[in-house]
């Protein structure tokens, strides 16, 4: 059903080292972060020895405590020291986990992936067929739900949908568990995660799944106005081979760039539904490394998260030269 | 087109359908958490959230009698404490072994005791070790015989027992401590009721029932700790089924599950005190009738009742009622009495300049800050005051409130909880205990007879007189109002109607030995 894609040796050597070149691009990118972060990690008042110590942070206790950890350097010293170790695939230990950095990053970061990675295919499977159906019956019955549903969908704070969503899924009608990633007890399969994944990537999806819809809605309408669509019915095509054979796969270069950018806003909405469902993804344990100041913790999680957003929009631009050859 | 749909929303549906999950067994206890565990080396950590796990992994010298602040032996049989308060000598309790099979004796005593304030010592580098500050009075701890151990201190230092049973105070595994090194913390070998079975990372910290207790094997057979950060999501886990007991349950949600026969709700008063710090240094608050007035105009009542919705209850001075022995019943609150607090203003020469008022956003202990912060600001100005609030993120605020508020602000919010009632006033209210000489009195309240009170107090080893100087410290700091007392938190926990024999501590842990389901 996908447009078929036909090239040669050299596009495809072409297209290596467009993509080689953009990742080469981003490594200051992805640097320049890492100073931004640690500035900005240094400049906001408190400090991790305050945020372990509480009510007992005394001037002697805290610089105490600032020594044991290395946070007696200065900011530069720290810094050279964290790229030292970075480029030895070392992020460091975190101070309030107790634990290196890189491991928690890993599995908080597949985590999300599982979550933001599901969401995003619900968004751009319903998006793209909501989208089609508005288009072909536009203005006919099917069209006018899609649209209320839509915009309702795009209107509704996704974390208060999440709320209702575990009372009455988990709490009313106990059909999905209200929070956590795996049963706690038993569990651990592939059901058992799909299970507890259902109502948080729904919830995580809905809003993207709008904006596609909407898009795609939009892209279609245009698409079906033009005069090599009407020739393609003039010369007798099937109207299922002219909506999808020419139709889609041209409405689709403007689509799937916004799909690279929901992808995007996926995983910051991700926060929010990680905190309500308790989903042990990044974004939810960013919030807890800023509240404690866990400098090493923030770095090497910005660091994934950033690189992952190069990567998808790397991959939408990809996708969509491959899909518009007067892109390449 | 149809068909295709029809096919996607099918398999999305068989996909997603509730697999059938092994059910929790009937003898085992499902806890939910506020949050992730730090570590579970009860050296390393200050957070209540890691106390309640901890507690019932290991064991203290000595420990909490049920439902008081008061010690009693544990690991230790029996102790006694020379005539001049500086030696502790501990009969050590014969035939304990860790979980890891090794044997508590006085060498392990004194290897946890050096491993926390002795920076030769070789796992001195598995901290760090926040609150080893606990034991600064111990000079050196010496092993008398295989079960006698003592402790040498450099000054008489009373609250060292309670400090004892404090989670600081547990003691660890030796053996363990070098089999892990800085993993000790994921790896928890202790004494206690349970033994740590499994921590899986952001999804829950298994214990199970140590069968050799010393003090009787619980009847559980596991306990699953479950951190769930998010309030409203911890309350619908325990409407779903999925835990047993929860803590630190919302005051909205309380209500409901006060309705409902399927569940019991406890609370327990503990040692906890929420106050505003006044600025006894410059204007309007350097003026003793202005800090009473304070105290005379906000209705601790309404803060009480309507915004903590009964969690709390009204402070009458700076020791909560939670350390019974050491708290002066006699005491009476400040009453809402706003016409006394204007004349009071008047009698201190208020002009109705602008007072500066700290908030924090939360925090600690703090319980509802913000919506605490503006009530008290409109009891204040409805007393003349023209308060201005200055909101900060946790960590800011005591950033700002630490250093002493001169020149910043001249109130602040502030709440502690402690183990011991030497702690809060001795850090907090001494002319010692200044910002720039390392202690907490923010507002810079002094008073020679409270400085000598607390002194004495803290030399003082007979419980009794003790108990005295606290409760003639309590008497002045109330007339002297350099803070204004606020309220007493009540810890709150839920369980599941099937929980027997479940508990709230004073001390705020969570004692899960006798407990049954």
């Amino acid at each position: 059903m996908l447009p078929e894609f036909v090239f040669d040796a050299s596009e495809g050597a072409a297209l290596s080292a467009y993509i080689l070149k953009r990742l080469l691009t981003a490594i200051p990118v992805l640097f320049g972060l890492t100073i931004i972060v640690f500035l900005i990690m240094a400049m906001i008042p408190g400090d991790p020895a305050t945020a372990i110590l509480g009510s007992y942070a005394t001037p002697e206790n805290v610089a105490k405590l600032n020594q044991d950890l290395g946070l007696d350097k200065t900011l530069v010293e720290q810094y050279f020291i964290w790229v030292g170790n970075l480029l030895q695939g070392d992020l460091g230990r975190s101070y309030t986990l107790n634990r290196p950095v890189l491991d928690e990053v890993l599995e908080r970061f597949s985590a999300t992936l599982i979550l933001a990675g599901t969401a995003l295919l619900l968004c751009s499977v319903l998006g793209l067929i909501a989208g089609i159906i508005s288009a072909v019956r536009q203005y006919g019955w099917a069209d006018k739900m899609i649209t209320l549903l839509v915009l309702v969908g795009i209107s509704t704070p996704s974390f208060w949908l999440g709320l209702l969503m575990i009372l009455f899924f988990a709490v009313k009608v106990r059909l999905f568990p209200a929070s956590g990633m795996y049963a706690i007890y038993g569990g651990g399969d592939l059901p058992d995660l799909l299970h507890h994944l259902a109502m948080p990537a729904f919830t995580l999806s809905v809003v993207a799944t709008g904006v596609i819809a909407r898009l795609t809605r939009t892209a279609m309408l245009e698409v079906l106005r033009q005069d090599y669509i009407r020739t393609a019915r003039a010369k007798g095509l099937s109207e299922r081979k002219v909506i999808y054979k020419h139709a889609f796969k041209a409405a689709l270069v403007s689509v799937v760039p916004v799909i690279g950018i929901q992808a995007g806003f996926v995983i910051g909405g991700a926060v929010y539904i990680e905190t309500v469902f308790q989903w042990p993804g990044i974004g939810s344990m960013l919030v807890t490394a800023i509240s404690t100041r866990d400098l090493l913790l923030v770095q090497g999680g910005v660091l994934i998260v950033a690189a992952s957003y190069v990567l998808f929009n790397l991959m939408a631009d990809v996708v969509q030269s491959l899909l518009d050859p007067r892109l390449r | 087109m149809r068909k295709f749909i029809a096919g996607v929303l099918a398999s999305a549906f068989l996909a997603f359908a509730p697999a059938a999950t092994a059910q929790i067994p009937p003898n085992v206890l499902v806890v939910g958490q506020i949050a992730e565990p730090k570590s579970l080396d009860p050296h390393a950590v200050t957070a209540v959230n890691d106390f309640r796990i901890l507690m019932n992994m290991y064991d203290g010298l000595v420990r909490y009698k049920d439902g008081t602040l008061e010690v009693e032996p544990a690991l230790a049989e029996s102790w006694t404490i020379s005539e001049d308060g500086t030696t502790y000598t501990f009969k050590l309790r014969e035939g304990v072994t860790f979980h890891d099979g090794s044997a508590f004796d006085a060498e392990a005593v004194k290897f946890n005791f050096d491993r926390m304030l002795n920076e030769d010592h070789p796992y001195h580098d598995t901290g760090p070790f926040p609150l080893a500050f606990f034991f600064s009075s111990v000079e050196d701890v010496e092993v008398v015989d295989e079960f006698t151990v003592a402790f040498n201190l450099s000054e008489p230092y009373a609250p060292f027992l309670s400090n004892l049973a404090y989670p600081t105070g547990l003691i660890v595994s030796p053996t363990a401590v070098a089999e892990y090194g800085e993993n000790f913390g994921r790896h928890p070998t202790g004494t206690g009721a349970y033994k740590f079975g499994e921590w899986e990372a952001n999804a829950k910290v298994v214990a199970v029932r140590n069968e050799e207790y010393w003090d009787g094997a619980p009847a559980l057979e596991a306990v699953i700790y479950r951190p769930i950060t998010d309030a409203n999501t911890r309350v619908a886990e325990m409407l779903s089924g999925g835990l047993d007991i929860m803590v630190e349950v919302p005051p909205d949600s309380l209500q409901q599950f006060k309705g409902d026969n399927a569940y019991a709700v406890h609370e327990q008063a503990g040692p906890h005190v929420w106050f505003l710090i006044l600025n006894a240094k410059e204007a309007p608050f350097n003026v003793k009738a202005a800090r009473q007035a304070a105290n005379y105009a906000i209705n601790k009542t309404a803060l009480v009742e309507n915004i903590l919705q009964g969690t709390a209850d009204v402070a009458a001075g700076p020791t909560p009622p939670a350390f019974a022995w050491a708290y002066n019943e006699a005491l009476e609150p400040y009453p809402y009495d706003p016409a006394k607090a204007k004349e009071l203003l008047a009698e201190a020469g208020y002009d109705g300049e602008e007072v500066t008022f700290y908030v924090t956003e939360g925090g600690s202990g703090m319980l509802d800050p913000i919506a605490m912060g503006t009530a008290i600001q409109a009891d204040l100005e409805a007393v003349g005051m023209d308060v201005k609030i200055e909101t900060y993120e946790w960590n800011t605020f005591l950033g700002k409130v630490n250093p002493g508020l001169e020149g910043k602000a001249n109130m602040a919010e502030m709440a502690w909880m402690t183990n011991d009632p030497d702690t809060l006033p001795f850090l907090a209210l001494r002319s010692d205990a200044f910002p720039d000489k390392g202690g907490f009195n923010s507002g810079y309240y002094s008073n020679p007879e409270v400085d000598t009170l607390l002194e004495a107090a803290r030399r003082e080893t007979d419980q009794e007189k003790r108990a005295q100087l606290y409760k003639q410290m309590q008497e002045i700091v109330q007339e002297d109002a350099p803070w204004v007392f606020v309220a007493n938190w009540k810890q709150n926990a839920v369980t599941r109607a099937e929980v027997k024999d479940f508990k709230l501590q004073p001390s705020f842990f969570l004692m899960l030995q006798d407990v049954k389901k």
